[in-house]
């Protein structure tokens, strides 16, 4: 069984009365155990916001208007204060964006772990200061770091310890799925890669199941088994990582990977993607990439493309959907 | 749809406006120290006796992760920080020694680009407005010549049509529209030299393409001179003519973008040039370029 299954998820931001904002439209998802998938989009397509719903930390204006999510077959959707919260410990965890401001810039790292571990403590837990001080030296280890980093206060390590620290205090309660929201954006590409690295590990060697939430496609194909690409809420592509490559794909991952070459080809050219994502508050007829897609036809603007196969995994696209009929047919026919 | 940058960008000589052999930026020998606060008289030496010129018209790339020294050199460059040894000349002027009036009058002449577009732009200022400040300040405009300046400037960044971005709030742009505003900022006064200091490593990805193609269009069609600072190699390459890569504030490689990135030398550079994520490396799928398309 799936560890996570979410279905029909939509959320809604309701920043003012009569305004709804649908950051997240008709997302059906799983996740099986032990898995690494990635979930890209630009800015606004809602993808943190679908992390934060699978992690139930949507808060106002943000709600989960409808949909189920099961985790581990248990359906926390609908969960509350104490009954939710113990979920969490062996459940899941969310590692934010910017390692700098989840961090309390006033207390030590040591203080950090130590409010986790005594909020979600069991019988029989030891929480004193010494059972504190081993754990999380233990924890930060596991992200190679030193345990002198439990005394020091976050202004006084890098942006990427910060980070590390970030994953540590997630891997506290010994989660069986972490969202790790953007964890590298802040950070230049060496300590990036080395992040990476790190996120990788751990997720093999502790067999975690794995969300990694960012808009740089190029990185999340290179750590994760499989990719979903969101756009306008919806998840448009669902692919395994190392076929989103080649071949042909909707027409925003073929977009999305023109943004990306070898800086040491002989000739480089780098795509981008002109305008803008459509205003999520406005009603979509159609499918929402349309006003940005060359290969946009009739069909597009008249309905809401559904995820149908393509190649190994699933697309929502009328006109890659036609062309990967013909090709198989193509095959079949050799 | 991609929009690809024009082949002359990508790396080859681009030819300097006659009579003007002066370089436009000369740094010799420039070093920073900075001292770290507490009792132990401990000193960080940031930049490191670096010496480069930026010619007029050309597009010069500082390379480095973070702590390199790259933004210090940017800093100073623009006078903000005073070299602790070493001397910077824009032209004649030599800014380490510039005071509150030279500092206005080197303003004139040099433009910062910030990374952070967010942070850049008064939350409270209209686009417009922002833009309008230095047609004022630098060019001794009327309101009603900068407002209009401001239009054509906001159009030359692809803000088109001005009048629907002139009254929008830096919260009512996306990211990539901040920056261009930014960019707007920076050209109003008719600088000779851009330092742009990490433009697009806060935008998404998909944004980036449109924003180095503006700089490249920008440096084309007026003569600007750009350097550029980044750690990302792959703008760099679409960007810049020659490259200098620093490490812990030394110049550790230079040389034509192109030559140094096919052949590096320095194991500090092919560390970077493998950090670049490239969806295609692993496998050999080639450019997207080279991928049949239907």
């Amino acid at each position: 069984m799936a560890l996570l299954e979410a279905h029909d998820v939509n959320v809604a931001y309701e920043p003012s009365r009569g305004q709804r904002i649908w950051s997240v439209r008709d997302v059906d998802l799983t996740l099986e155990q032990g898995e690494f998938v990635g979930l890209v989009g630009e800015s606004g397509c809602g993808k943190t916001t679908l992390g934060y719903a699978l992690t139930r930390m949507l808060r106002p204006p943000a709600r989960l208007e409808s949909g189920v999510i099961c985790f581990d077959g248990v359906d926390i959707g609908s969960m509350h204060g104490e009954e939710l919260r113990r979920q969490r410990r062996n459940g899941f965890a969310l590692v934010l964006q910017s390692g700098m401001n989840a961090l309390n810039p006033v207390r030590t790292i040591a203080h950090h772990f130590g409010d986790i571990m005594k909020a979600h403590a069991r019988p029989g837990d030891d929480v004193t200061a010494t059972g504190i001080r081993r754990r999380g030296a233990e924890l930060l280890d596991s992200v190679r770091l030193d345990s002198g980093v439990l005394g020091r206060f976050p202004h006084e390590l890098s942006g990427g310890m910060r980070q590390r620290v970030s994953i540590a205090l997630a891997l506290a309660l010994e989660p069986r799925m972490i969202v790790f929201d953007e964890p590298t954006t802040a950070l230049d590409v060496i300590v990036q890669q080395a992040v990476m690295a790190t996120i990788k590990d751990l997720q093999r060697e502790r067999g975690f199941s794995a969300i990694l939430i960012s808009h740089d496609l190029g990185m999340v194909l290179e750590v994760t088994d499989r990719v979903m690409v969101m756009y306008a809420g919806r998840i448009v592509e669902d692919q395994p990582a190392r076929d989103l490559a080649h071949g042909l794909h909707h027409p925003y991952t073929e977009a999305l990977l023109n943004c990306y070459a070898d800086p040491r080809a002989d000739v480089v050219r780098l795509g981008g993607i002109p305008g803008t994502p459509p205003d999520l508050s406005l009603p979509q007829a159609g499918c929402s990439f349309t006003p940005r897609c060359p290969l946009a036809e009739d069909i597009c603007r008249a309905a809401d493309p559904p995820l149908s196969p393509l190649g190994l995994g699933r697309a929502a696209c009328y006109v890659r959907a036609r062309a990967g009929h013909v090709e198989m047919e193509a095959s079949s026919v050799q | 749809m991609s929009s690809d940058l024009s082949p002359d960008l990508d790396g080859r000589a681009v030819s300097v406006p006659p009579g003007s052999s002066v370089p436009a930026l000369t740094v010799t020998g420039v070093s920073k120290v900075y001292r770290v606060r507490g009792r132990e008289r401990k000193t960080v030496t940031a930049v490191d006796d670096v010496s480069f010129t930026v010619a007029p018209g050309a597009a010069v790339g500082l390379v480095g992760a973070s702590g390199s020294g790259k933004s210090t050199l940017a800093k100073m460059i623009t006078g903000s920080e005073r070299p602790t040894a070493g001397s910077i000349t824009f032209g004649d002027v030599a800014v380490g020694r510039l005071r509150t009036g030279g500092l206005r009058k080197l303003h004139h002449q040099v433009q910062m680009v910030f990374q952070d577009p967010y942070g850049a732009l008064n939350p409270l200022h209209t686009a417009e407005y922002t833009v309008m400040r230095p047609c004022q300040n630098f060019l001794g405009m009327s309101a009603g010549q900068a407002r209009q300046r401001a239009a054509e400037l906001l159009e030359t960044v692809g803000l088109t049509p001005p009048s629907q971005f002139a009254a929008k709030l830096p919260h009512q742009l996306s990211g990539g529209q901040r920056q261009r505003v930014v960019i707007a900022r920076a050209l109003a006064c008719d600088p000779g030299l851009i330092v742009a200091d990490e433009p697009i490593s806060m935008l998404d990805v998909s944004l980036r393409a449109g924003v180095l193609k503006l700089l490249a269009e920008l440096r084309r069609e007026r003569g600007l001179s750009l350097l550029y600072i980044t750690h990302d190699l792959l703008s760099a390459r679409v960007i810049t003519d020659e490259i200098i890569v620093l490490n812990f504030g030394r110049v550790v490689e230079r040389g034509p973008t192109k030559q140094v990135l096919q052949h590096p030398r320095d194991s500090y550079t092919t560390q970077l040039l493998d950090a670049v994520p490239n969806p295609f490396a692993a496998d050999g799928a080639g450019s997207p370029a080279v991928r049949s398309r239907t």
